[in-house]
């Protein structure tokens, strides 16, 4: 495959991007307007109630008071040139806001998603080598647990165990904020605290692919070109090495993609439980505080990330799989 | 007996507690000799695949299990050897060619890397060495700029290529035994007679000795040196191919052998009326299909599958409309019958053009024209009964529910199932009976027209010589045209009077069958029946 055409491919996708990402914008915006209550009136009710033509100055300070569709055109028009407002709530614009709570969530959901995937794969792919023996049985007994366990019931099994009980991982945050550690401690404390929710986040979707994998690979036994392979006189650990893996890996890498949607949306429990400052908990914070703007900018933000990371799932199947060039 | 390479004793592979049998395989003693090439026929289920596997034991253990006997190469059992002993005999000393190439080979792996695998377990030689020899055995099958082929995709082949790239595998350390596993089977016509003459030339040229597994007599005709003939895991003849296909001992093999269709084309039905009316006529068809453009691809491919075909058939005519896979036969037959929209030309039924019609206006004439279609497994709904699935076309036409079930048992009678048949599902139907209850769906609603697509290809040579008997009993019995599509000369030369040939989306000749068998004018139809295996072997008959 040429760098070039991967180049034009990538610019293709991402120009595909923008209509997509609009879209989302409005439909987001339109269905916050739902939503009973406003800004003003949160304010005004955490004030401990104010008159009636305060909260309505506060609305016009906020431009609340203009039609949706103004509101809506106005917003569209300060996202095109990255500008997110401002959060009344915060004091602060949005986008810095965001910004401090995003690298949080990328390593999250970074380390979960490799967490996952690599230790799904290599659970599933043990499974069918020593299919219908006990290691067998015990690799998709404990993939059923983690898969029918609650992401929140796991989180705070976990803590009980290892934060509470047997004290080897700190119980929250992202790092001791009290120790001001610097350089390669820093490192080390933030791994440390990252034990615990990435395990949390990922227990189900590993359980997912390690079932989907060693259901894959099973399958992968009967098919002709395995056959082909042992009859070229190839060694069992080669035929699976070498032709079944990277076969099997396809319906993996399609359901991670999904998983990636889905992992933004499961950190918020996964967030509050550890109390990880990401963009989960503060998108809970916003929406309790009807800070439609701060709220409006993470999804904006999430929905980028979103499409980001589906051009590079595909990209990685390009290189899997070389039948998707030709289409 | 010291010049065979291969004897197989009393070979005995039972299947699990659930299959239709206890053995697969019961009893076979047979001798594959040094240069010779021994063609193991049998019909679907007759075990001879399960006997190829169970020599390598590749077979899916345990359900399926090599329950007794031996398989001698150079003094030792195979069927006793340790892993690593079978191994080396893999690939290495005996070498297998399966059916399908597209699936035969791993989608991900260059057809290079598949091929250099076998060199690099079996020999010690290095990289710069294994690809010279690559190299060379590409060349050998004739695959085409071998030196660019070794990074290619099994994908990016044809399917001639894919299976010239298998036999390249199979000869790349000069195996004593290759076992080829209906290797010809998935392959156009014209290919296949490529591939048989190559297997040919190479065998003459290395001297190996090859197990050819077919169920296509033709083939046997072709190839074979001497024959084994399989039935329900029993041998159940072998000798000379020449005495058995000219003077076959068993029951069994003269029936196999009178069921192939001959390449004699047939008389017309009835007398020939030259000034029959006409019932369908296409003129100047044409459909494009705007390929959806792959990932990289930035304008849409756009493939012509029919391209300006004109053609007419007669009332009480039957014509075949042959061709290879590719050549816009079935788009043509589903354009007509009105499941593809055709872009451009006139479909005219009894003179009215129903090309550019509406669903709404289409729907009378759909009861005139009626399709069988190729795959008999895949076009009955699973879940419904074999009555309904009949009786459909009337209810929906109108008919009550009553007498339309009614009709279908009848219909069932004349397509020579039980009409208790009615009450029963798909699924415990084999091919053939399924196909009955196919041409019995499309009879009910009384069209004027049948259109089979290969309505026999996928039935055992035996079944299609009773689908194709009842075709041609039902068209007397119900004044039927029939448009009769097909990839197989013997076949369209059995059931059809005119033949019309297809390629790349035109028909190329066109006219009765005797005339164009007896002097093909295009170059390609010459191909086409050059390429028809065997076809000296019934002549002489």
């Amino acid at each position: 495959m040429g760098g070039g055409r991967l180049l034009r491919y990538v610019i293709r996708r991402l120009l595909q991007a923008i209509p997509v990402v609009l879209g989302v914008v409005v439909l987001n915006f339109l269905l916050l307007q739902l939503a009973p209550g406003d800004a003003a009136t949160v304010l005004a009710g955490e004030a401990g109630g104010a008159p009636l033509e305060y909260i309505q100055q506060l609305r016009q300070r906020f431009g609340l008071d203009q039609p949706v569709l103004v509101q809506l055109a106005l917003y569209i028009k300060n996202i095109l040139v990255l500008d997110l407002g401002y959060s009344f709530r915060n004091a602060s614009p949005v986008l810095p806001l965001i910004l401090a709570r995003l690298w949080p969530t990328l390593l999250l959901m970074g380390t979960t998603l490799l967490l996952s995937v690599a230790g799904g794969v290599l659970l599933g792919l043990l499974a069918a080598v020593w299919v219908r023996t006990w290691k067998d049985h015990v690799i998709s007994f404990a993939a059923i647990i983690a898969y029918a366990m609650p992401l929140f019931w796991i989180g705070l099994m976990l803590i009980l165990a290892f934060s509470i009980k047997l004290g080897w991982l700190p119980t929250s945050g992202m790092e001791d904020a009290a120790a001001f550690y610097e350089g390669w401690e820093r490192v080390v404390d933030i791994a440390k605290h990252l034990v615990l929710p990435s395990i949390t986040l990922a227990l189900f979707y590993m359980a997912l692919y390690a079932r989907l994998m060693r259901a894959t690979m099973l399958e992968q036994h009967g098919l002709d070109y395995v056959t082909t392979a042992r009859a070229k006189g190839l060694t069992e650990r080669q035929i699976t090495v070498r032709h079944m893996v990277r076969n099997a890996l396809l319906p993996v890498v399609t359901v991670a993609g999904v998983q990636i949607g889905g992992l933004l949306g499961g950190s918020v429990v996964v967030e509050s439980v550890f109390a990880w400052p990401g963009l989960g908990q503060l998108a809970f914070q916003a929406l309790f505080a009807r800070d439609l703007n701060l709220l409006l900018g993470i999804f904006f933000i999430s929905s980028c990330l979103v499409v980001a990371v589906n051009i590079v799932i595909d990209i990685v199947y390009l290189v899997l799989d070389p039948r998707i060039r030709v289409g | 007996m010291s010049d065979a390479v291969l004897t197989i004793d009393n070979l005995t592979v039972s299947l699990p507690a659930w299959a239709d049998r206890p053995h697969a395989v019961n009893g076979v003693s047979l001798q594959v000799m040094r240069k010779e090439i021994l063609c193991v026929v049998g019909e679907s289920g007759s075990g001879k695949s399960v006997m190829a596997k169970a020599i390598l034991r590749l077979l899916p253990e345990p359900h399926v299990r090599v329950a007794g006997g031996r398989v001698i190469y150079e003094g030792q059992d195979l069927l006793a050897l340790s892993a690593d002993g079978i191994r080396v005999i893999r690939g290495g000393r005996i070498a297998m060619i399966f059916q399908e190439p597209m699936v035969a080979l791993n989608p991900l792996m260059t057809v290079g890397r598949q091929t250099d695998e076998i060199i690099e377990v079996h020999t010690k030689l290095r990289p710069a060495e294994r690809r010279k020899r690559i190299v060379e055995v590409f060349g050998d099958v004739r695959l085409p700029e071998p030196e660019r082929m070794l990074a290619s995709y099994p994908h990016e082949l044809s399917g001639g290529q894919r299976q010239r790239v298998m036999i390249a595998m199979a000869l790349a350390l000069e195996p004593a035994l290759i076992i080829a596993d209906e290797p010809t089977t998935a392959l156009d016509v014209t290919t296949q007679a490529q591939i048989l003459k190559l297997l040919k030339e190479l065998q003459a040229k290395h001297g190996t000795a090859i197990m050819f597994i077919t169920h296509d007599f033709g083939v046997v005709a072709e190839i074979a040196d001497r024959v084994a003939v399989m039935r329900q895991g029993v041998l159940v003849e072998h000798g000379r191919g020449k005495d058995i296909l000219r003077h076959p001992q068993h029951d069994y093999t003269r029936a196999l052998i009178a069921a192939v269709p001959s390449l004699v084309p047939r008389h017309t039905l009835r007398d020939a009326r030259s000034g029959a009316p006409s019932l369908l006529s296409v003129s100047g068809l044409e459909k494009t299909f705007a390929g959806r453009g792959g990932a990289f691809s930035l304008g849409a491919q756009r493939v012509r599958a029919v391209a300006g075909v004109s053609l007419e058939v007669q009332k009480g005519r039957s014509l075949a409309l042959v061709g290879e896979s590719g050549s816009g036969k079935s788009t043509l037959a589903r354009c007509i019958v009105g499941l593809e929209r055709a872009d451009k030309g006139a479909i005219r039924l009894e003179g009215t053009d129903i090309a550019g019609l509406s669903r709404a206006k289409l729907r009378p004439y759909r009861k005139a024209l009626q399709m069988v279609f190729q795959d008999p497994f895949a076009s009955l709904n699973p879940r419904w009964r074999v009555g309904d699935i009949i009786a459909q076309g009337p209810v929906v036409a109108g008919t009550p529910r009553k007498t339309a079930l009614g009709e279908a048992r009848e219909l069932l009678r004349l397509v020579g199932l039980d009409p208790k048949a009615a009450d029963r599902y798909p699924h415990e139907f084999s091919g053939g009976q399924r196909q009955r209850i196919g041409i019995a769906r499309a009879l009910a609603v009384k069209p004027k027209l049948i259109i089979a697509d290969e309505p026999v290809s996928a039935l055992d040579v035996s079944v299609q010589k009773q689908v194709l008997d009842l075709l041609d009993e039902l068209r007397t019995t119900f004044d039927l045209s029939m448009l009769f599509i097909t990839h197989d000369l013997r076949v369209a030369a059995h059931v059809c009077e005119e033949i019309a040939v297809m390629k790349d989306g035109a028909i190329v000749e066109q006219g009765s069958t005797a005339a164009i068998f007896a002097r093909p004018q295009h170059a390609y139809t010459q191909a086409l029946l050059a390429s028809v295996p065997g076809r000296d072997w019934q002549t002489c008959t």
